[in-house]
């Protein structure tokens, strides 16, 4: 047997990194998700060949299926929403190893069913006993489903002939709890029976490629790092603005709210990208670190009634199309508390960024779709010029875009043509589409792929959840013991609160 | 839009191009790189649509050169496309007279500043690219060894006249196959012995596996004729038994492996506007296919059919 493989050369960035013979289990494969993100996700790797001969796909649900029936609505998804041309081929080879087992999750004989039919893929197909469970369900599933691949054996593999363990990995999507309490539960029930190596919990901003280049805008370059701390920058503004409403969401929104379906994780984990040291390397456990370490420097304002501001939407136009409001959406209580837009000011106490306010904001219904990360720098400490030159000279200005037209703008003041010396604001652009041969993947193919390579750096570690939830935590606390959400009407930027908060400091949200 | 000029320098092309962003509103910025082709007539169709389709997500500047008439008196002229047709901006370059033998001339002073270069010969490739006075204002060079007459020897030639940032198409052509013979060798086996590469005659590509085989494994590797299409079968000999992957068809690819359930995968052969994206991905040299290509060197010469 030999160790390494001879014709893996780190230098050879042509030949991808391809996943190992493996499973991949699907419970939930009925909701959106799976059909808008997931299954395209699987035939898209496929398509580009980053998939494993033998790469079997089994759906778990409680529907009256058979395989053939799974494998029609795989194809009409992937058809759909796919990335990569659909290509005949690639698909007959993905089909024919798409399994189906109907059940519930309370029933052994189902999972017995699941146990039998990936031992038979194994056989058949040589999937080796690699296995990834993605729990595409509600949490309050996850107590079922994995007792169940505890008690069907699946959740422990039996060594191969050859002395190989195989691998046993579970996927779980974010709500990662509703609090710290809950969350702390979850882990509990997942790492009963999963190693804290073996959970991959996916937060899909993480595999954005702007995302990524964060650390390397902030690392691999000399010109950004030195101005990157208090010294230089005045503020900074995370934000993840919506144009949707909930939607059908209903049942999973109302009672959650946009500071924990956002804040908790995505604009949370923006910021630690955003405030965190040069870890000392980029494997995972360092990285890990240095997020963790920013994570447990957050502070949160000392007044929750002005640090923070919550929001409703309230019928109106948005984007040309007249929309109900919040609490008449079906399936929302008319008295329902659930914000629908959050803002806090957060503070981070470390040498750097000690004073640096970081303003988070996220809502829905607003004018439009938007997520960037945003220094703005202080004012120069002197202009030689005449108050008039520089009347539309604003901050200087480092907007990390992350979606849409991922990207970079560095906004600076310049001379405006003329014999006048007038100093106005203009862009520096770099997007991404425009920059590289290459594209970027898709989030959940980069996430997908790396959970059955088993490669762990973007995926949040249970330390990094729970430290989230410390920092929102309290500020759930006084909003439901304080008032409610102010309404603003659908369309606008967002409740009269989170403007006021801003006005406070004496500064503005950036225009959405 | 298409602008024709005829009896034209350098300076002319780019007043021309100014004027023609200005009437389009702006298309200047965000083009990521400068493709020369160097082709002729007959090839320069089929070489522009490969590198068009190949740039349509990621626009870039387009110079193709196009030699004609050398006898005659030295004249440029110059086809330029712009706007609807491409992304980016295409220019056909057709030099006459002694001009042919300083194209570099024309070519520098309409590469895009602060981005890379990349030069493509989609047929019969200098004998050492990287010394032909257009082949030197690139950091990559392209040939296409598959694309001639003797596609061995020309391989042969381009193998003893290499310097960092050559790439040949032929070597582009096995990264599918690389690829899954790379994660077919991630599965534990038992010790390599030999490898054999069957393809239809005369295919270089199969020549650049078995040398990257061998020098990978450290054993011999060798290329035997089969009817094809292109490659048809990779097999190595472990002390375990035969791995091989065959594929008779140019589409599915068959691995089997001692005691395992025989697995099918996509493998399809890949067109030159992928083969051509591919390439203008990596822009630094390939430190592989310079070792795969040094290994080829004293097996390529006559080899018995």
């Amino acid at each position: 047997m030999t160790a390494a493989n001879p014709l893996r050369d780190p230098r050879d960035r042509r030949i991808p990194q391809v996943a190992g013979p493996c499973v991949l289990v699907l419970f939930g494969v009925t909701g959106d998700l799976s059909r808008k993100k997931l299954m395209p996700a699987v035939y898209d790797l496929a398509n580009r060949g980053l998939l494993p001969p033998g790469f079997s796909l089994v759906g778990f649900a409680r529907r009256d299926w058979e395989d053939e029936d799974f494998a029609q609505v795989t194809h009409d998804a992937v058809k759909e929403h796919a990335r990569t041309p659909f290509n005949d081929t690639v698909w007959q080879q993905l089909s024919e190893g798409i399994r189906f087992v109907p059940g519930e999750f309370a029933d052994d004989a189902a999972f017995d069913r699941l146990a039998q039919t990936v031992a038979e893929l194994d056989t058949e197909r040589g999937t080796g006993g690699n296995y990834a469970f993605y729990l595409s369900v509600p949490p309050r599933f996850f107590p079922d489903v994995v007792a169940q691949l505890k008690r069907s054996g699946l959740s422990s593999p039996q060594p191969a002939p050859d002395g190989r363990r195989p691998w046993r990995r579970v996927v779980v999507e974010k709500p990662f709890g509703h609090d710290l309490a809950s969350a702390r539960e979850l882990n509990e029930i997942v790492n009963s029976v999963f190693g804290s190596d073996s959970v991959f919990r996916i937060d899909h901003y993480l595999g954005k490629e702007t995302v990524q280049n964060i650390l390397a805008l902030r690392f691999a370059n000399t010109m950004y790092e030195p101005i990157w701390n208090r010294s230089y920058v005045d503020h900074v503004q995370i934000t993840m603005a919506e144009d949707i409403g909930i939607g059908g969401r209903a049942g999973y929104y109302d009672g959650i709210g946009a500071a924990r379906d956002v804040i908790q994780n995505h604009l949370l984990q923006l910021l630690a990208l955003t405030a965190m040291e040069e870890p000392v390397s980029f494997d995972a456990a360092s990285l890990r670190a240095e997020k963790e370490k920013v994570l447990s420097a957050i502070r949160i304002p000392e007044d929750l009634a002005t640090g923070t501001a919550r929001g409703q939407y309230a019928a109106g136009w948005q984007g040309g199309v007249e929309v109900p409001g919040f609490l008449e959406e079906e399936g929302i209580a008319p008295d329902s508390h659930t914000e629908t837009y959050a803002a806090v000011r957060l503070g981070v106490d470390t040498r750097r960024w000690a004073g640096v306010p970081f303003y988070l904001r996220t809502g829905k219904r607003l004018p439009r779709r938007m997520t960037e990360i945003a220094l703005m720098f202080q004012r120069a400490p002197h202009l030689p010029f005449a108050a008039t030159d520089t009347q539309e000279l604003g901050q200087n200005a480092l907007v990390i875009r992350v979606q849409p037209d991922e990207g970079v703008t560095v906004r600076f003041g310049s001379k405006v043509p003329g014999s006048a010396m007038e100093v106005r604001d203009v862009n520096m652009d770099f997007a991404y589409g425009e920059s590289f041969t290459e594209n970027s993947p898709e989030a959940y193919e980069r996430l997908l792929l790396d959970v059955l390579i088993g490669d762990p750096p973007l995926f949040p570690r249970h330390t990094e959840v729970e430290l989230s939830w410390e920092v929102l935590d309290p500020v759930e606390v006084f909003w439901r013991e304080h008032g409610k959400p102010e309404q603003y009407p659908s369309g606008s930027a967002g409740p009269p609160g989170a403007q006021a908060l801003m006005a406070r400091d004496g500064r503005s949200w950036r225009r959405l | 839009m298409t602008i024709d000029l005829t009896e034209t320098t350098t300076g002319a092309i780019e007043d021309a191009l100014r004027q023609a962003r200005l009437r389009l509103g702006g298309v200047a910025s965000g083009m990521v790189l400068t493709l020369v082709i160097v082709t002729d007539e007959g090839e320069q169709y089929d070489a522009v649509r490969a590198a068009s389709a190949a740039g349509r997500q990621h626009p870039c500047r387009i110079l193709v050169v196009i030699i004609r008439r050398p006898k005659e008196r030295s004249r440029l002229d110059a086809e330029i496309r712009v706007g609807e047709t491409s992304p980016g901006e295409t220019l056909l370059l057709r030099m006459y007279g002694p001009l042919g033998q300083h194209a570099d001339s024309v070519i520098a002073p309409l590469l895009l500043p602060d981005t890379p270069v990349v030069t493509w010969w989609p047929g019969a490739p200098p004998a050492v690219p990287a010394e032909d006075p257009i082949g030197a204002l690139a950091q990559r060079r392209i040939t296409d060894a598959a694309a001639t007459d003797a596609p061995r020897q020309v391989l042969t030639t381009l193998a003893a006249g290499y310097h960092p940032g050559d790439t040949d198409l032929s070597w582009t052509r096995s990264t599918p196959w690389r690829s899954l013979l790379a994660a077919t060798m991630d599965q534990p086996y038992g010790t390599v012995t030999g490898a054999t590469v069957r393809a239809e005659e005369a295919n270089p590509t199969a020549d650049l596996i078995a040398a990257w085989l061998a020098h990978g494994f450290g054993v011999p590797a060798a290329t035997e004729v089969s009817a094809g299409p292109g490659i048809t079968e990779v097999s190595f000999g472990t002390s375990d038994g035969e791995i091989a992957i065959t594929r008779p068809d140019g589409r599915v690819a068959h691995l089997r492996r001692p005691g395992q359930p025989e697995r099918r995968v996509a493998l399809h052969r890949r067109e030159t506007t992928e083969l051509l994206e591919e390439e203008l991905r990596r822009l630094d040299p390939d430190e592989v296919y310079a070792e795969a290509l040094a290994m080829l060197r004293p097996q390529l010469v006559p080899r018995p059919m």
